[in-house]
């Protein structure tokens, strides 16, 4: 469970014989490859309209290069499992089943987009397949993904929360605080640290004091803790699964930090992305330990698919992401009376409360 | 009728709450084994077990957004905060989460969460336990947030708050959880954004919320016996969603208003009502809108200062005086 290292020596273990490994289809394989490849395809589709303006405005956070920890880590859950995490949403939102449409057409501020319009690129929901956003101040999440695991216990089901944050958000108070409370209520969540090493222009090193790793703080407060290498897919599925099966079966929490990299900015507007680490670290990481590039090569050695049948899936994916964006330049902007919608349920909902009284102000 | 205190009429909606749905949740800092910091929650976790009276560590904003995310999934927590001043560490909570995930998802999801506790200074406890953050809840779209200022509202407008499915922020009031009212046996729900007259007047409209209500009505009174004029006394109850036609109807009766507020003066509650009575009864007017806030700076801890910082009944007799 508990590895002493940060870079835990692994290399002679094959993830791919571990238990949830072991069972996987080929067609899961295959699917897998499938999603990572949409995330990739619908950000870089994305970033084309994004910076040739116009079309999006704020922010735009990429998840690109680390795709193995969402699709990995999804991949896993069932029908009482949450997932929720912070602005860099869109790995998420796709691995758990949102469409290229409803999310691409959000990004463009559309009526069609899945949040209607009002949230933009950080916030991306769907209830409807447990996931619940999307947040945009760093950890301000943590406590939700507690409260969402707080439910699940509450209602006394078997199920948990995947609380994805980033490197960044181990600093903040809140999520301290969230540990302990999970501590303390055997509340089923799982902190995803995704460590992709900046908070925004600032190296981990400059930013957290540690031991050993992040997740290894979680010992302070008595919280099982992992770190999985997010390159390897299989050893993402691996590491997360015990996780899920603590929260499940114990009804404990745990902190799993997922080493990964994110080859843009912090966003695009990020001016700097490439001056706080040098050109050749980028490159490197794209070229040597890239989780997309790296699970083709497992399927095709595994002769599940071919180079050939790769580059198809990933040129029909392409396509489908153009069409995202077909859909959403074809979406009407949402009318201006629907700026309030979506404020009040009650009101919503023409409930006799949401009748009652003056809800909003002004002209 | 029967006489009850505040405290405890907020105890009684409370449990009643928890005895009609099984989602209801009480949390917070000593509301179970102690009793309540104020024993509003008293005998509650005896009677209803650890599932339902959660004691929480001193930690707001981890368990105000544990309780946001939670309400999300159906549960229906009840949050005490030992003071609303507390509420500044969980302000990302609240404001952002609790007030903002409806709108950012379209509407995908909702909150159904009480935050609750008291928000009142006059109890010589210095200026960080004194807020009166009403104000900057009822600026923040997506929540609400009510002040009763009688037991019989404390009750009504917490069972209205807790089955509402928006989030909802009580501002209760140390001062009066001793205080006794009539409130009846039978069960009943006062619904959010409804005012309520405490005292028929004709000549100028007295407009309060929370304890402030209690000073215009000793204002009233005054200006009744000493002076000869008929006040009138609106308690608001609800600041968002605001019972705006209440105000108009009161002040276009008598055609003359001040406004009562424990808030700060600037932008404060009653800011907004002045705003809304120069817009719409403009012509009705017979003098300038007056308020009475409480002196602007922060809370005095001085025993002999403090109740003179809050609005005085004295204070108010003399606003409305300039005015009749």
């Amino acid at each position: 469970m508990s590895v002493t290292k940060k870079k835990p020596s692994v290399e002679d273990v094959d993830y791919a014989k571990n238990a949830v490994n072991s069972r996987l289809s080929p067609e899961d394989k295959i699917r897998y490859l499938k999603d990572m490849f949409r995330i990739r395809r619908f950000e870089q589709t994305a970033l084309k309209y994004y910076t040739t303006g116009g079309s999006m405005g704020g922010f735009l956070h990429l998840y690109i290069g680390q795709e193995a920890v969402a699709v990995g880590t999804v991949s896993l859950l069932g029908e009482n499992d949450h997932v929720i995490t912070a602005y860099r949403d869109h790995g998420h939102a796709l691995a758990v089943g949102m469409s290229m449409n409803e999310c691409m057409a959000e990004l463009f501020g559309k009526a069609t987009g899945c949040s209607k319009g009002k949230g933009g690129s950080m916030h991306f929901f769907a209830p409807d397949k447990n996931y619940w956003g999307g947040h945009g101040i760093v950890a301000g999440q943590t406590p939700l993904g507690l409260g969402l695991a707080f439910a699940v216990k509450y209602k006394g089901l078997k199920g948990c929360c995947l609380c994805f944050m980033g490197d960044g958000a181990v600093n903040q108070g809140v999520y301290h605080e969230s540990l302990n409370l999970a501590a303390l209520w055997k509340l089923p969540v799982v902190y995803v640290i995704e460590n992709n090493q900046y908070s925004m222009g600032t190296s981990m090193e400059r930013s957290s004091a540690m031991k050993n790793c992040l997740a290894e703080r979680a010992e302070g407060y008595g919280i099982a803790w992992d770190v999985a290498n997010g390159e390897d897919f299989y050893e993402v599925r691996a590491r997360t699964a015990a996780a899920i099966k603590r929260a499940h079966e114990e009804s404990l929490p745990t902190v799993l930090e997922v080493d990964t990299y994110r080859y843009y900015g912090h966003s695009v507007a990020d001016a700097n992305a490439k001056k706080y680490r040098s050109a050749d670290e980028i490159e490197r990481f794209k070229t040597h330990h890239d989780p997309i590039r790296l699970w083709r090569k497992r399927l095709i050695d595994e002769g599940i698919i071919t180079d050939k049948e790769a580059d198809a899936m990933d040129a029909d994916v392409k396509l489908e992401a153009d069409a995202a964006a077909q859909f959403a330049l074809d979406s009407a902007n949402p009318e201006p009376e629907s700026i309030f919608d979506d404020v009040y349920w009650e009101v919503d909902n023409q409930t006799d409360a949401g009748k009652t009284g003056r809800h909003f102000f002004g002209d | 009728m029967p006489l009850i205190t505040y405290r405890k009429a907020i105890n009684e909606a409370l449990a009643e709450e928890i005895i009609r749905d099984e989602n209801v949740v009480i949390i917070g800092e000593e509301v179970a084994q102690y009793n309540g910091a104020y024993k509003v929650t008293e005998g509650l976790w005896e009677r209803f077990g650890d599932k339902r009276v959660v004691d929480a560590p001193i930690s707001e904003a981890g368990f105000i957004g544990m309780g946001i995310g939670a309400s999300m999934l159906g549960i229906r927590p009840v949050m005490e905060l030992m003071f609303w001043s507390f509420a500044y560490v969980a302000w990302d909570q609240i404001i952002n989460n609790a007030g903002q995930c409806r709108y950012m998802s379209g509407g995908l999801l909702h909150c159904p969460i009480v935050i609750r506790g008291p928000a009142n200074g006059g109890t010589n406890v210095g200026a960080t336990h004194s807020h009166t953050p009403e104000n900057f809840i009822a600026n923040t779209p997506g929540l609400k947030v009510v002040s009763p200022a009688t037991a019989y509202d404390a009750k009504g407008l917490m069972k209205a708050a807790i089955r509402d499915n928006d989030p909802v922020c009580v501002m209760e009031n140390t001062v009066l959880y001793g205080e006794l009212w009539e409130v009846p046996d039978e069960e009943y729900v006062i619904p959010l954004g409804v005012a309520d007259i405490k005292r028929e007047g004709t000549d100028i409209s007295l407009i309060a919320h929370g304890r402030a209500v209690l000073t215009a009505l000793k204002a009233a009174e005054i200006l009744s016996t000493e002076h000869g004029i008929n006040a009138e006394v609106l308690d608001l109850r609800s600041i968002r969603p605001l019972d705006e036609e209440a105000i108009l109807r009161s002040v276009a009766k008598t055609h003359r208003a001040v406004l009562v507020d424990e808030n700060k003066p600037f932008c404060g509650v009653s800011a907004q009502i002045a705003a809304t009575i120069q817009e719409k009864l403009f012509d009705d007017l017979d003098a300038p809108v007056q308020r009475v806030c409480s002196l602007d700076a922060p809370a005095i801890y001085s025993p002999a200062l403090e109740p003179l910082q809050l609005p005085t009944a004295e204070r108010v007799v003399k606003k409305a005086l300039d005015i009749c």
